[in-house]
């Protein structure tokens, strides 16, 4: 801003000249503004160009139309969109004959998969070890402090083909598989029993399945205590009278000869990858919850204390609550890195996206386009825990939010 | 435009490189070099692998690279050998990290239709083939419906698997792809995997290097043929006839019975085609831009096709593959080993 020498001549005179000098700054801004975007814009496109031209050259053409062609090569787990039935978007398994868009949608699938549930599994326990690690507890101390470090110490490929060379894959073959309850626990999978809808459209059966689903939203949104109990009671009696009344239906798994069918399961590779970020990602966030607990000012102990709080309501009710308004955007890192880390999949041979990335890439020899696509959907996946970090961040520090 | 290839070279190094040489031949960087870089895989035995006892690359594919070396440089120790993958094995070659790639990659159009890379010839006929422990008690792939498949990722067997269960209509196999071989093969070892596919080749030498052979069984059955050749960047006529013309060499030269014991020899050899074709008085490889004995050079370092064939793949090795009766036999013998005309 330059300054500029005005004769005191009158007052308007002053205020005409200080208004265009604003208005003149505000333009200059403006403009710099604008010049710096279209130069970024230049630099993309003219980058694009020379990328494009040069790929031209050595007769690599740079196209998406392959995303259409009929992939002709199998996953061997995963779920993609399809359209068969006319208008409706349906979901189910991914077979050879789908496109190898799909197929790179069930990768996306398959990642989302694992980040959701390993998200969720490492929070908690996450958060059970950081405070086991203040716990007056010599063993819990001692246990959680070893298991953290030992952990957080180690590189993840390692922990991850530990987990599945040396222990997922030595649980027995099918044939001799443990069973119980109709759970099969063999390193073909861990075949679980399914819940499956035999009620076809009758009023009772969608009344009762509605009645669940309400249930649910209450157990998760509503404020006041006693309406949660009663709605999970309600989850726990609905169900169970549904069964009885057979419009759901327990399918239980039955092994044959090579693997097992029926139920749904969880394959080795998607177990493996799940324990070894799991345990990974929670002992870095046992270290975020450690940390914040630590960096609460003693008062907050010793005013629960005074109240005659015992421990555990003390760490209930006034350490965690204090301690998640911190460290929500700490966790957000973290589960961006845990969903970026599901690519390490590849290594035990779990199709998550990158691994189907390399499949497509060596089937069609469209690298460099898959590549592209395989980054934005990491960049998008990434924008969408952050969006949702920050949402539970400003609904958490929000005091009118908080129960 | 000067300004764009400075944006390119900075930051597409790769594609920058090529672009900057675009006009040059491989073969004329190769000569100013005087090395050649030889692209590799290094866990394949038979086809390239490092023997751990002598600490020296060995295999069909790394014979090719020195013979290459020799023809073009007069020198089979002016090969470096850079390892690639099932995967980085064709990006290696467009990004001019290595000058040729030899690493048993089986020859289809979409390979060179849209990955910009054009193929020499064949040099081993191999088949897809089906690997079961023999506990298992699996005798022949029909056995196996709804079996889990396992395969290397990159691979051609990916499709050919799919293939061969839609012919069969088998809906509940499934097919697992890991990085390499070696987890491959603990896979099926561990149990995981009921099957192990991929070439037969590369079946044998893993069971023929286990502690216990017995315990694997190769499946009679050949899903898919797959034969295969080293590769060069699509659109260099010079470089890529020159290579092109020195592999014909090794296999006319078992043809005409020169090999590497009776090279000296034959060098003084009356017959006029032999004197032609080893470049004793002129010879064929000055209109390539090699020099005129580049065939007797490849002979002398490496031998012709039948001896790189029986020191790296015959019955005297553990991969113990015989020639006779398959593709892989000189075509005087009913196989598939054929140079063109060199007169």
């Amino acid at each position: 801003m330059t300054l500029e020498h005005t004769n005191a001549t009158g007052l308007t005179v002053e205020r005409d000249l200080t208004v265009a000098r604003r208005r003149r700054n505000r333009i200059r801004y403006h403009a710099t503004q604008l010049a710096v975007v279209v130069a970024a814009l230049a630099l993309v496109v003219l980058f694009a160009v020379a990328v494009k031209e040069g790929l031209a050259r050595h007769g690599i053409k740079f196209s998406f139309s392959f995303l259409w062609d009929a992939a002709g090569f199998d996953i061997s787990e995963g779920k993609t969109f399809v359209f068969d039935s006319g208008f409706w978007l349906g979901f189910s398994d991914f077979t050879s004959d789908r496109s190898i868009a799909q197929a790179f949608v069930a990768g996306i699938v398959n990642t989302i998969k694992v980040a959701v549930l390993a998200i969720v599994l490492s929070t908690v326990l996450g958060t059970l070890l950081g405070v086991g690690r203040l716990s007056t507890n010599w063993v819990v101390r001692n246990l959680s402090f070893w298991c953290v470090e030992f952990v957080r110490n180690t590189p993840l490929l390692i922990q991850l083909v530990f987990w599945y060379f040396a222990v997922v894959l030595h649980f027995p073959p099918i044939a001799a598989a443990a069973k119980f309850y109709g759970v099969i626990i063999s390193q073909q999978g861990l075949y679980v029993p399914a819940l499956t809808w035999q009620g076809e459209g009758s009023a009772v059966a969608i009344a009762l399945a509605s009645a669940c689903w309400v249930a649910v939203l209450g157990l998760v949104f509503d404020r006041h205590r006693t309406t949660r109990w009663i709605c999970l009671g309600a989850l726990v009696a609905l169900p169970s009278l549904m069964l009885a009344t057979g419009t759901l239906a327990l399918d239980f798994p039955v092994a044959s000869k090579f693997q097992a069918s029926g139920g749904t399961s969880i394959s080795p590779e998607m177990a493996a990858l799940l324990l070894a970020i799991v345990f990974n990602s929670a002992s870095y966030i046992a270290e975020i919850v450690r940390g914040s607990i630590d960096a609460l000012p003693k008062g907050q102990w010793e005013a629960a204390a005074s109240l005659g709080l015992g421990r555990r309501d003390t760490v209930n009710d006034i350490i965690l609550p204090q301690v998640f308004r911190v460290v929500l955007p700490s966790f957000g890192n973290q589960y961006i890195s845990l969903t970026k880390n599901t690519a390490l999949g590849i290594a035990i041979g779990y199709p998550e996206l990158f691994n189907i990335y390399g499949t497509i890439a060596n089937q069609t020899g469209h690298s460099l386009e898959g590549i592209v696509i395989v980054m934005a959907s990491y960049l998008i996946l990434s924008w969408i825990i952050s969006a949702a970090v920050s949402w539970a961040d400003r609904r958490l520090s929000n005091p009118g939010a908080m129960r | 435009m000067n300004f764009k290839h400075i944006l390119m070279a900075g930051t597409f190094a790769g594609a920058a490189l090529v672009a900057s040489h675009a006009s040059a031949s491989v073969l004329d960087t190769v000569k100013q070099r005087g090395t050649l870089n030889c692209g590799t895989d290094n866990t394949a035995p038979g086809f390239g692998y490092l023997n751990t006892t002598t600490g020296q690359m060995e295999g069909l594919d790394v014979d090719f690279c020195k013979a290459i070396a020799a023809a073009v440089l007069g020198d089979a120790s002016k090969v470096k050998f850079v390892t690639v993958t099932d995967k980085s094995r064709f990006d290696a070659v467009l990004t001019n990290q290595v000058d040729v790639v030899f690493a048993h990659t089986t020859i289809k159009p979409a390979r060179e239709s849209s990955i910009a890379i054009d193929f020499l010839p064949i040099n081993f006929y191999d088949g897809t083939g089906v690997m079961v422990k023999t506990e298992s008690g699996v005798a022949k792939f029909d056995d196996l419906d709804g079996a889990t498949f396992c395969t290397t990722q990159g691979s051609v067997t990916e499709t050919v698997l799919t293939s061969a269960f839609k012919a069969r209509g088998w809906t509940a196999s499934k097919v697992l792809t890991y990085e390499n071989l070696e987890k491959l093969f603990a896979a099926l070892n561990s149990g995981r995997c009921n099957a192990m596919s991929t070439d037969k080749s590369a079946l044998a030498a893993w069971a023929g290097n286990s502690p216990k052979p017995a315990d694997y069984l190769i499946l009679p059955d050949t899903l898919d043929k797959s034969p295969f050749g080293g590769f060069v960047v699509a659109n260099d006529s010079r470089w890529r006839n020159a290579l092109r013309w020195s592999s014909y060499g090794l296999f006319q030269a078992e043809e005409s019975g020169i090999s590497q014991a009776n090279l000296d020899e034959k060098l003084k050899s009356e017959d006029p085609f032999v004197q032609k074709f080893l470049g004793v008085g002129g010879g064929y490889g000055k209109d390539f831009g090699l020099p005129d004995d580049f065939v007797a050079q490849a002979i002398k370092a490496v031998g012709n096709y039948g001896e790189i064939y029986a020191r790296n793949l015959g019955p005297d090795t553990k991969m113990f593959l015989d020639r006779k009766g398959t593709p892989n036999a000189l075509w005087t013998e009913g196989g598939a080993i054929y140079s063109p005309l060199w007169n």
